[in-house]
């Protein structure tokens, strides 16, 4: 997904003289083929996140479209006031690149675990963010990211993610993409687990539950009209995300579903990471299911809320 | 052992202000007519260095203030926003009316500057230690377009105890921009006390060559050397870093130097009363 993701910025930016790229001491010959190509709207900073975030809006304040890339919690931790005010204050037109979104890197600690990325950003006004599930799908936003206005977040998963999206189902950003519709209950999902929802509905609907799924690939701007929509049809609503429980995706689904007057309320459960650090290394997989963002957690948590 | 600094002695202390000079420093009382609070002390530090920036070195057009070739000038000081403002006005980037609406529920002259609200302030500021990184972006950006276009980035010194600063000048050192230039107000005081008391800067000019940058020192109110100083690149092949000595509160007295004039949040009769008979609204009157 990442490399489909920074593919994808060159690929542009040979279409669009705007587009320029700004890493943060990347990998060894990550774009190397861009920096030949375009070098110079190719630049690579140190390990300055703050910097670089405020070097960007002063390069997007001349008009240009700058992407910049480093790991995903240096990009919401570290440099918050400079995304708060250099680019969301001024509606500068950066897009943030978050590599390991989530419990990607797993093995290396909470140090590098960006678990709490989306709920930091949804607080900024003018922020936009952007999950998606697979390289496909990613393939498809991308595109759509150029006209974006204003600052936009697009969070990475692990690479060689399993292909879920559908290509059938057109891809706009900034709104909610309807999987399917079922009567029983609404599965929310954001990025990866947009596999385990479709893989509980499956295994749901061989036991008679009808399940619909609504994947909010663009957490904010949050598509309420279609969530609200899917869930009145429902008893149950469960949210999955990677991703602290707090303030992410099911805090945006919990603040609409307490705020909305129901004919007959839907049950409601989030599944995520509960409000700690991860205290387990291992792999991105183990901690999913430890935390239980997974097939069986959904499943199970479908049930619960229907019983 | 306590450092103290001494007006007449430091540099740009016995500086006299010109009849231009005055009449900025009351158009900033006139703004405490209204107002009633503001930056004093880091605002009559800063005027010298906007004036002469606005009056003699930025290439910029009141009436296009958006043209992509201009010279881009931030105010990394937000704080410092009324010497901005004034010369602004000056200038007409805006009517001067706007100045008695400084601070007021719909006016557009914020306690520090907002880019979108106040046409010819490039960059929203005032959280400190933001405006280099900015102008990096932009000397980068002229670069880019083949422009001529020079960014002025003026910080004050307690501001440049902030990490991203140094950031910045890293960075603007490395890429050797010359079209760059990071100007320090210089006036030894911060918020609680002296520069040398709570984060001491020296040797400050050792520090920014360090960085990559040519350096030079000037009296802050200084006309002439500060024009100088900002009419062209120190070395080409290096941004300029120019450290002005000022006076924190010049030509006020009671505000010299004065820790309680950093700001003031409500002037009294007698504070008002003071400032007018300095800075009179007619000359002589």
């Amino acid at each position: 997904m990442r490399g489909k993701c920074l593919n994808m910025v060159h690929e542009l930016a040979r279409k669009d003289e705007r587009i320029v790229f700004l890493g943060s001491d990347l990998g060894f010959g990550t774009l190397k083929k861009f920096r030949e190509e375009l070098p110079e709207r190719f630049i690579m900073e140190g390990i300055n996140e703050a910097h670089a975030i405020g070097m960007a809006a002063g390069l997007a304040f001349d008009g240009r479209i700058v992407y910049v890339n480093t790991i995903a919690t240096f990009l919401t931790r570290r440099c918050f006031e400079q995304v708060a005010l250099d680019l969301c204050l001024h509606k500068a037109d950066v897009r943030l690149i978050g590599n390991g979104g989530g419990l990607v890197y797993a093995p290396l600690g909470s140090t590098h675990l960006a678990i709490e990325d989306i709920a930091i950003f949804r607080a900024l006004p003018n922020m936009a963010i952007v999950a998606v599930a697979d390289a496909e799908e990613m393939e498809r936003m991308m595109p759509q990211t150029v006209d974006w206005p204003g600052p936009l977040y697009i969070r990475l998963a692990k690479g060689y993610d399993p292909i879920v999206s559908d290509p059938a189902i057109p891809f706009v950003l900034g709104k909610g993409m309807e999987i399917r519709r079922g009567t029983d209950a609404l599965i929310l999902c954001t990025g990866v687990t947009l596999g385990p929802a479709k893989a509980a509905a499956d295994e749901l609907a061989g036991e008679g539950i009808s399940c619909s799924i609504l994947h909010m690939h663009t957490v904010k701007p949050f598509d309420a009209e279609l969530f609200l929509d899917m869930a009145r049809g429902v008893r149950a609503v469960v949210s999955v995300e990677e991703h602290t429980v707090v303030g992410g995706l099911g805090g945006a689904a919990a603040e609409l579903l307490a705020e909305t007057p129901f004919a007959r309320q839907p049950r409601f459960k989030r599944l995520g990471i509960p409000d700690i650090f991860p205290d387990k290394y291992g792999t991105q997989n183990q901690l999913m299911s430890r935390f239980g963002i997974d097939q069986k957690a959904v499943t199970e948590a479908v049930k619960g809320l229907l019983a | 052992m306590r450092q103290t600094v001494c007006v007449e002695t430091q540099p740009g202390g016995l500086t006299p202000l010109d009849d231009r000079g005055r009449k900025l420093r009351r158009d900033v009382v006139e703004i405490f007519e209204h107002s009633r609070r503001g930056h004093v002390g880091s605002t009559f530090s800063l005027i010298e260095i906007v004036r002469v920036l606005y009056d003699d070195i930025l290439r910029i057009d009141p009436r296009n203030p958006r043209d992509p070739k201009r010279d881009r000038f931030i105010l990394s000081k937000g704080h410092g926003c009324l010497a901005l403002y004034v010369v602004l006005a000056d200038k007409g980037f805006f009517p001067a009316g706007e100045l008695c609406r400084f601070c007021a529920y719909d006016g557009i002259l914020g306690g520090h500057p907002e880019a979108g609200k106040v046409p010819g302030v490039e960059a929203s500021t005032g959280a400190l230690g933001h405006g280099l990184s900015i102008g990096v972006g932009m000397a980068v950006s002229a670069r880019m377009d083949k422009r001529d276009s020079r960014v002025y980035v003026a910080m004050g010194d307690g501001e440049i105890n902030e990490g991203s600063v140094w950031e910045a000048a890293l960075s603007a050192g490395n890429r050797g921009l010359d079209n760059l230039w990071a100007i320090v107000d210089y006036n030894k005081q911060q918020s609680y006390d002296t520069t040398f008391e709570v984060q001491n800067l020296e040797p400050l000019a050792d520090k920014w060559r360090a960085f990559g940058f040519a350096v030079t020192e000037v009296d802050g109110h200084d006309l002439r050397a500060l024009r100088e100083a900002f009419k062209k690149p120190l070395e080409p092949g290096k941004p300029t870093c120019v450290i002005c000595h000022t006076v924190k509160g010049k030509g006020y007295v009671p505000s010299e130097n004065n820790l309680a004039w950093h700001h003031k949040s409500k002037f009294t009769d007698e504070d008002m009363a003071g400032l007018r008979a300095a800075f009179p609204l007619k000359e002589g009157a």
